[in-house]
């Protein structure tokens, strides 16, 4: 990431990655109790030098080059939330999250629930997301199922600079758990995001938002695949087919209202995610939207995800995730009912 | 300390060969089981099995008489709250108990060894710790009759909620240490420090190893208390583990100590000087409380399944209320009228507990939905607004 060392203010264009950077600097900033806690965070900046510069600034007891182990890392920062502290902590890929995973589901997410309200735990845990970068196993997981499935935790997912900004400060500030999911592949996407914009200006963590209108069809998606939503409105707009494309931003609290309404107007649903179809995100909303529009529905919801197999040798991921074709595809087939 | 092989008294040559068999020859241990008679081990200890006060080079106590009263009087009222709560499992009042019995000496010596500030991060068989603590004796009933998760307030009493997953406390401990750390609550008298609790069958789980790299890495004022109690659940100490508990601590660049676990004297001066190295920012020590669980490892269990009576009896001999008595009464300290003072005080306590627990409500269903989120909580919002709804829609309907 370019050391571009200027003053955290005004209006400037930044990609995804910096201005996670940004908004993790000013929540250090801001709150002398935030620490980030993570392998190779430190002196490093993080493998995605997401925490770049970070312990220059604010030392060894703010930004900590912590042990190799993830439920350490978690585990820790629960203890540390206990005593004040809002730890932040980074997995350093998706697939290495699962050592934690009995800290995150079993402790973290529960913790207030048990103690009725006596501990609340500040918890962020950032975790880079998603294929597309061509990398060995382990490395492009979609974990977000797990957690969306576990009470207690919030589960979000900015796909934008300016969301990247403000959500992870957003994230930081909120007095539950957040699994942070930043997609990876898309950290080098730029965006013009207003530094200077007060975080109670931004839109709330838990909204999801419609990015696009459109009246002919919905298509909802989040974090990874907002790209390919994108590139699928432009194209599907050639051939006279409006789509409306909704950013989830939060998979939990889901914010499933706005896609209501647009469902109510279009009829029509496309849910695109990376993650595996079985009990994936898509399942769940198609439930709720069956559930909410059953009579403006004009046909089935549509699923647009990545397959039931582990995630495959990066040779193959061009196949395994949701594309352009595979998009515009089930666009057709929603309008052949 | 740690510098003796792990597998000593062992033969090397078979533990190479890579000989196939089904279980490692029996530690000496195993074998004097076998026999009926447990050898005790290297261990710090200030009180014998028979009552003895005796002297250690490096852990020492000055209690006053009306201290050592005190401290057997703990004794015998969390043995008693204990039994009592067993009972009550057993007559359908409580799903389940996890009993203490055996173990109230390295609770007692422990918790007492804490100072208000400190933070204790139990498991889910220190009722004794709790006790120490200020906690109310009925507090944690409540999770084993089935109504709440534990209904005390950790920051009141500066004891964790008890946990269930093996091992995972041990982090939140070092965490939390940390923290200690990084507020600069060390260095002084009034420093503060954290002690957890976990058994032999824990110190195998990752957790447990990560807890020791973190505490001995960032310096964490923190207390490993482990209690070795022989057992997790059917599997003996051996199944865990083949070097001393104490032992491991040098691979992660702290001091390991063993104490008898059945001595609260020395129980309660070896954690005292573990604390306090700790507050005076001397970092961590791993304790390993050597004792026995007398009874089952909840009323579930049935040990006889995986133990021997002449193990249990042998164990018996080394009771730690009963050595704590004869000292007392030896030294002149305790008299007839004194224990059955303590009696009264224990009838009385566990009389209030059996009522209390007896009386226990059901929860309200409400709480179902309480407390999942410190902030909104729109899912659980709705499901509540369904239930509430749901429920009401039975009034009137009388009960079939
Ligand atoms: C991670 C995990 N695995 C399994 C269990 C089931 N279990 C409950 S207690 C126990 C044995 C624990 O033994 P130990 O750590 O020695 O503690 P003790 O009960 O003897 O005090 C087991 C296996 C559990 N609670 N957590």
């Amino acid at each position: 990431m370019a050391k571009q060392q200027g003053p955290l203010t005004g209006t400037q264009t930044l990609t995804i990655g910096k201005a996670l950077n940004l908004g993790l600097r000013r929540a250090l900033e801001d709150d002398p109790k935030v620490l980030l806690m993570g392998e190779d965070v430190g002196r490093l900046g993080g493998v995605f030098r997401i925490t770049d510069g970070l312990q220059k600034d604010f030392g060894e007891d703010r930004v900590l080059d912590s042990p190799l182990a993830e439920a350490g890392i978690v585990g820790t920062a629960i203890g540390l939330a206990m005593r004040g502290y809002r730890p932040v902590c980074e997995m350093q890929f998706d697939g290495f999250s699962y050592p934690a995973f009995d800290q995150v589901t079993n402790q973290l997410a529960k913790m207030h629930y048990r103690s009725r309200g006596r501990i609340t735990l500040p918890v962020v845990i950032r975790i880079p997301f998603g294929g597309g970068i061509g990398s060995v196993e382990h490395h492009s997981e979609s974990p977000e199922t797990y957690y969306m499935h576990t009470a207690g935790l919030k589960v979000v997912t900015p796909s934008s600079a300016v969301d990247a900004y403000f959500m992870i400060q957003q994230a930081i500030r909120s007095n539950d758990p957040v699994i942070f999911l930043e997609p990876k592949a898309r950290y080098y996407e730029k965006g013009e995001v207003d530094l200077d914009a007060s975080l109670a200006s931004a839109e709330p963590l838990h909204r999801s938002r419609v990015v696009r209108a459109g009246s002919d069809a919905t298509v909802v998606g989040y974090g990874p695949t907002m790209r390919v939503l994108r590139d699928s409105a432009d194209a599907a707009a050639e051939d006279g087919r409006l789509l409306e494309l909704i950013d989830l931003r939060t998979l939990s609290p889901l914010d499933l209202d706005p896609v209501y309404e647009s469902v109510k107007r279009t009829g029509r649903l496309i849910v695109v995610h990376e993650a595996p179809t079985n009990a994936g995100p898509a399942a769940e909303i198609a439930a709720r939207v069956q559930n909410e529009c059953f009579y403006s529905l004009e046909a089935p919801v549509q699923r647009v995800t990545g397959f039931d197999t582990p995630y495959p040798a990066s040779k193959l991921e061009e196949h395994f995730l949701p594309d352009l074709d595979r998009v515009l595809d089930a666009v057709d087939r929603t309008f052949s009912y | 300390m740690g510098d003796k092989p792990a597998t000593k008294g062992r033969p090397a040559t078979k533990a190479r060969s890579g000989a196939r068999r089904s279980r490692p020859a029996p530690t000496p241990a195993e074998e004097a089981a076998l026999q009926g008679s447990v050898p005790e081990p290297e261990f710090v200890q200030l009180l014998t099995p028979d009552g003895e006060r005796v002297e250690h080079p490096d852990y020492s106590v000055d209690f006053t008489d009306e201290q050592l009263q005190g401290l057997y009087r703990d004794l015998v009222i969390v043995r008693r709250l204990d039994l009592e709560s067993t009972a009550l499992q057993r007559q359908g009042h409580l799903a389940i108990w996890a009993s203490l019995e055996g173990q109230e000496a390295a609770q007692i010596g422990s918790g007492r060894a804490l100072r208000k500030q400190d933070m204790a991060f139990p498991t889910y068989r220190e009722h004794g710790v709790l006790w120490c603590r200020g906690v109310d004796p009925t507090a944690p009933h409540g999770l084993f009759r089935g109504n709440d998760h534990g209904d005390w307030d950790p920051a009141e009493h500066n004891a964790n909620l008890y946990t269930l997953v093996i091992g995972a406390q041990t982090l939140h401990a070092v965490g939390y240490a940390m923290g200690i750390n990084y507020d600069g609550k060390v260095g002084t008298d009034d420093g503060e420090a954290a002690i957890v609790y976990f058994g032999d069958g824990a110190s195998s789980q990752g957790d447990v190893h990560e807890a020791c790299v973190f505490a001995g890495v960032y310096h964490a004022p923190v207390v490993f208390f482990c209690q070795n109690n022989q057992y997790a659940i059917s599997e003996p100490v051996e199944r865990q583990t083949r070097t001393p508990i104490y032992q491991r601590a040098a691979g992660y660049g702290f001091p390991g100590v063993r104490v008898d676990g059945n001595d609260v004297l020395a129980c309660y001066a070896v954690a005292r000087h573990a604390l306090d190295q700790a507050r005076h920012g001397q970092g961590p020590t791993l304790i390993e409380a050597y004792t026995y669980r007398m009874g089952a490892h909840t009323t579930t269990d049935d040990p006889t399944r995986y133990r021997t009576g002449s193990e249990v009896e042998s164990w018996k001999q080394r009771d730690p209320i009963s050595r704590m008595r004869s000292y007392l009464t030896k030294a002149g300290i305790g008299d007839d009228d004194f224990f059955a003072s303590v009696d009264a005080d224990a009838d009385r306590i566990t009389g209030r507990l059996r009522e209390f627990v007896i009386g226990m409500p059901d929860p309200d269903p409400s709480r179902l939905f309480e407390h999942v989120y410190a902030e909104e909580s729109p899912l659980q919002d709705a499901e509540r607004a369904w239930f509430e709804q749901y429920q009401s829609s039975f009034v009137g309907e009388g009960a079939h």
